[in-house]
């Protein structure tokens, strides 16, 4: 399935400077995996070292939080959107 | 757990019914014509009593939009002063405000702005200490704070008390916001469970903001506070608004109040107020600095070496748009960059690295040792420290 995947702001500095990436995935996981073998670095900002998606980083396909889905299972369909949403506390400073 | 009216309305027993004078009846003009506002609505507002966490860059549109509106009764945290960097996006603010406490620019200001609303102003840390107490009389927290540790904070008291929370961040260009502590909706746990470790922070090298991006989220957060006051819409509830001012665009996600979260799902642990240092894998504010074993130099060795016209290598490892604001006349790898470039470097030249203020650099230190290399400095301090130790005339940014 060709889905899109959005880097958010704070991790494109590790996803080559891209906003998106296209690429082929049936689920949420092989989507993660192909990014993380295109860019190596993001490797450690979306997982812990245990392998589990780090617990300030949510991933959402289209407007649904994978964690209400089948998680990492959950299933792509043609045109579908993932997003990586890491929580971000700037305000006043940064 | 508190009703959508009970915060909507005004809970403080009326002694008086209350009532707009004439002059204020010709200041909210603009809302007195609009139905959804009218005489009900203004008077809500006018009893209506909300706290705003932070007066930065936020929590200045939120605070000036605010009292503007007639909110009667607004509360201000905030324990900084006001410095010329704050300016850029901190519109509560003026030149000659630099250096006052922010508070009491802010509360100036907002006094200036409307005379008939009251100000209370708390110059503290927000902290596990003070924070039940100082929520507790308001209707609506708001928080525009700028660190993982407060935000916890605040999301946890706002839970704890039952009160709403207009949350808003930001980063660069994006930002986001929600209302979170809404009866039967999620709070920040259920979005977040934990905090980044500071380790993953991002670096000054990636930080700065767009100055109107807060403008914008706080904005959107000021319009959310009202309506909850007012009682009218669609409160942004459930939903995380997701806003990226170079695209232009906003989106929008489902959030649910997850019923395993430790503090408002069904069987909660976090039942008072923690220590959020310790939670966020810090003591205080800030990520302690690194525990750095690496070989530094002063700048002020620097330059006397310099000047002895020893042949020291400078490798600058910030990005090239810091590097353009100034520089020391080094050879520029950014970090990020440094692994795939190291053969650029010569190890058997004595290279002295730097970057803003020495923690990037420290880190390309560490790296090039593990490559082999072994006559190589951190730069103490980096360029700041430069700039006020030996050469004033390189701008601090």
């Amino acid at each position: 399935m060709a889905v899109k995947v959005i880097i958010p702001t704070p991790l494109r500095a590790y996803a080559g400077k891209q906003e998106s990436v296209e690429l082929q995935a049936n689920t949420v996981a092989e989507a993660l995996n192909g990014l993380t073998l295109r860019f190596a670095d993001l490797k450690k900002h979306l997982y812990s070292d245990d392998g589990k998606l780090r617990s300030f980083v949510n991933v959402y396909v289209n407007d649904e939080d994978i964690r209400y889905l089948q998680k990492d299972q959950t299933q792509l369909r043609d045109g579908d959107i993932v997003s990586i949403v890491p929580s971000i506390a700037g305000g006043a400073h940064n | 757990m508190a009703t959508k009216s009970e915060i909507s309305a005004n809970p403080a027993p009326a002694t008086a019914p209350v009532s707009l004078s004439k002059e204020e009846i010709l200041r909210y003009s603009r809302h007195l014509i609009m139905p959804e506002v009218g005489m009900e609505g203004q008077l809500k507002l006018k009893q209506a009593k909300v706290l705003c966490i932070g007066t930065g860059g936020l929590g200045a549109p939120l605070g000036l939009y605010l009292a503007a509106a007639g909110v009667g009764r607004i509360g201000l945290v905030d324990f900084d002063t006001v410095d010329s960097t704050n300016l850029q996006r901190q519109i509560l603010f003026g030149s000659k405000d630099v250096g006052r406490p922010k508070i009491a620019a802010a509360s100036d200001r907002l006094r200036d702005l409307n005379p008939d609303i009251q100000i209370d102003t708390f110059e503290t840390h927000l902290s596990s200490e003070n924070a039940l107490d100082i929520l507790k009389d308001y209707d609506i927290i708001v928080d525009g704070t700028d660190n993982f540790p407060t935000r916890y904070l605040v999301n946890d008291a706002s839970v704890l008390l039952g009160k709403p929370n207009v949350y808003g961040s930001i980063f660069r260009f994006e930002g986001q916001v929600t209302v979170f502590g809404y009866p039967d909706g999620p709070c920040y746990r259920c979005l977040y469970p934990e905090p980044p470790p500071p380790g993953l922070v991002p670096s000054c090298a990636e930080g700065g903001v767009l100055g109107v991006l807060p403008g914008i989220v706080g904005s959107i957060q000021a319009a959310e506070t009202l309506k909850l006051i007012i009682g009218v819409g669609e409160p942004l509830v459930g939903r995380l608004l997701l806003f990226d001012a170079l695209a232009m665009r906003f989106r929008e996600l489902k959030l649910r109040q997850n019923p395993d979260c430790p503090l408002c799902g069904t069987n909660p642990t976090i039942t008072e107020l923690i220590d959020y240092a310790e939670f966020c894998g810090m003591r205080g504010e800030e990520a302690p600095a690194p525990q750095t074993s690496v070989p530094e130099i002063t700048p002020r060795e620097l330059k006397a070496r310099l000047d002895r016209g020893d042949d020291l290598y400078i490798l600058d490892v910030r990005e090239p748009h810091e590097y353009q604001i100034c520089n020391l006349g080094g050879h520029l790898i950014p970090l990020g960059d440094l692994s795939k470039r190291v053969n650029e470097l010569d190890s058997s030249r004595e290279i002295v690295a730097h970057c803003r203020s020495g923690k990037r650099s420290a880190e390309a230190v560490e790296f090039l040792q593990r490559a082999g290399f072994r006559k190589i400095l951190n730069l103490k301090g980096g360029i700041l420290a430069w700039s006020d130790d030996v050469d004033p005339s390189v701008p601090k940014y």
